[in-house]
């Protein structure tokens, strides 16, 4: 890594609408090499559409997004910034993890064929290796003896570890978290975050937007609050939960209190 | 602690796990009169001479007839197969955000459904009034050596097929949920290998079971291809038939080989779904599910 770019990921004034509604009015926001973001917010603060926009599942209108040096969804060639075809962004993607607010795990395949899938298919490991990494991963998230289960024999935390195991899989520099807790009952909600907090203590870089106030004190390296499409502060967990300056920071938090 | 449950004198005898199940006498009797109108009209069809059951025991098995069938079997199948993987095209055309792809394939499935299919085998297998010959480049056919009755039969039944397909395929694709292409997509999947390792995969549940209805349609529509004389199982028992004027003897012999083949058809759809559904609660084999149900416990309070 070269002495001017240390963050893995940067955001510059990114800018988003659907349709008339601005989604996102400017963000930037940057993310060092083994630094564990949280962002927090209310709904329909953007912050879910900001992460979503990370790995171009979204293409932004305004900004740039840079993630390990590259520029997500375009290139620049001779000052002139060229749109990166379908095939060059999924490279770009194959990078980034992502665990999803609904599982999303393939439901027509055991727990280590989904796990398998991307490491297979996308980096062509060979099949071998990939069995068993996806073994020691799925032991890693505590779910060595359910390999052979679908997903639908399984309880929702236990899929959405199989969820983070399939992510890990492709040996991300970076993952993104999408309300990995929103949809589990409650009693399920803390055997994934306890897998996360060991992830964050493993070093991975990690950009997590959730509503557990709790893990972000535990795990956050920084919080990040996002209202109205805005950054509207951020900084150590100490500092923006327990002393937050901006109103609407106090008013969020008061609702967990 | 006083329990707040009041005992009644014989709440003993109503314990559910003592009860009487009465003998169903009228459900019996209904099985025994239908079974009885069942065997009657069986008997009465069995001894009508005029069925001519000792001519269809005679033709069952007639090399006219077995020749009729392989071709109505191998026309079912071959036009299936065309129209299976052209209806996944025009399909994934349709559904694409590639404007022209998506109108061309529009048109297609209108043309191809919005006209009777006998017409369109006719057309087919006139296609040489229509062009004489038939150039591509250089190279150049005469369009009667291209359309003989067999072509015409395959490309008109393939394409008719194709356009049904089509829709049905689409209909599948559809109806998977939107966030499995999504997460493909996250994965850097291209949309080549989403589509066959994820989408077609769940998009089969609800595909198979129309396209089962697809196929036997189609071993019956092949019967239209005997109006181009092209000798299939109906136009082989008609060929018999204008002989021997054994009209009705001779059509039980290609029903009774319709209804075989639909059912062994049917037996075939059964076991393609229950693959298909290998993913849904219920559906494991047993073994496994109890196999997997003991550690549940456990692995639910590793983290915790």
């Amino acid at each position: 890594m070269s002495m001017s770019e240390t963050s893995l990921v940067r955001a510059r004034n990114v800018h988003k609408a659907f349709g008339p509604l601005e989604v996102l009015k400017g963000i930037d926001l940057d993310v060092a090499p083994g630094e564990v973001v949280v962002i927090l917010g209310p709904s329909g603060s953007g912050k879910s559409t900001f992460l979503r926009c990370i790995n171009h599942l979204e293409a932004i209108d305004q900004g740039f997004i840079e993630v390990d040096g590259e520029q997500i969804g375009y290139r620049l060639r001779d000052d002139r910034l060229i749109k990166l075809s379908n095939r060059d962004i999924a490279v770009q993607r194959s990078k980034i993890g992502m665990v999803f607010q609904q599982f999303n795990l393939y439901p027509h395949m055991t727990a280590l064929q989904n796990v398998i899938e991307a490491p297979i298919g996308v980096h062509g490991q060979n099949r071998n290796e990939a069995v068993r990494y996806a073994k020691e991963l799925l032991n890693r998230v505590g779910l060595a003896e359910k390999m052979d289960a679908y997903p639908r024999q399984l309880s929702g935390g236990q899929q959405q570890r199989v969820a983070i195991a399939r992510a890990l899989a492709i040996r991300p520099r970076l993952m993104l978290f999408d309300e990995p807790t929103s949809a589990l009952d409650p009693e399920l909600v803390g055997e994934v975050l306890a897998t996360m907090r060991d992830l964050a203590k493993e070093g991975l870089t990690m950009i997590v937007v959730t509503h557990e106030i709790g893990f972000a004190k535990e795990a956050a390296d920084r919080v990040v609050f996002m209202d109205g499409g805005v950054v509207v502060e951020e900084g150590p967990p100490a500092a923006v939960l327990t002393n937050p300056s901006h109103p609407r920071t106090r008013s969020f938090l008061s609702r967990f209190i | 602690m006083s329990s707040s449950a009041s005992i009644q004198p014989d709440d003993g005898l109503r314990d559910v796990k003592l009860a009487h199940v009465p003998f169903p006498i009228t459900r019996l009797a209904l099985w025994i009169f239908t079974l009885a109108v069942a065997l009657g009209f069986a008997y009465i069809v069995a001894i009508n001479p005029n069925f001519g059951w000792p001519v269809v025991a005679q033709y069952l098995f007639d090399p006219t007839v077995m020749q009729g069938l392989w071709v109505t079997l191998g026309l079912t199948v071959v036009a299936m197969i065309i129209g299976v993987v052209l209806g996944l095209i025009l399909a994934i055309a349709r559904m694409s955000n590639d404007r022209l792809a998506s109108y061309l394939a529009s048109l297609f499935i209108w043309f191809f459904r919005g006209t009777p299919l006998l017409v369109q085998l006719i057309f087919w297998y006139n296609m040489s009034t229509l062009f004489p010959r038939i150039s591509i480049g250089i190279a150049s056919w005469d369009t009667n050596d291209l359309i003989t009755p067999l072509t015409a039969a395959i490309v008109g039944l393939a394409l008719n097929e194709a356009a049904y397909m089509a829709e049905i395929i689409r209909g599948g694709l559809l109806s998977v949920d939107k966030g499995q292409a999504e997460t493909a997509e996250a994965f850097g999947m291209n949309r080549a290998r989403a589509l066959w390792r994820i989408i077609i995969p769940q998009a089969m549940k609800s595909i198979v079971p129309p396209t089962g209805n697809q196929l036997i349609s189609m071993i019956k529509a092949t019967s239209l291809v005997s109006v181009i004389a092209m000798a299939d199982l109906l136009y082989s028992v008609q060929s018999i038939y204008n002989r021997t004027f054994e009209i009705i003897p001779m059509l039980l012999v290609a029903v009774l080989w319709y209804l075989f083949i639909t059912s062994i058809l049917n037996v075939g759809q059964g076991a393609i779904e229950r693959y298909y559904n290998r993913g849904d609660r219920g559906s494991m084999p047993a073994d496994r599910t109890k196999e997997n149900a003991t550690p549940m416990v456990g692995a639910a309070h590793e983290h915790v």
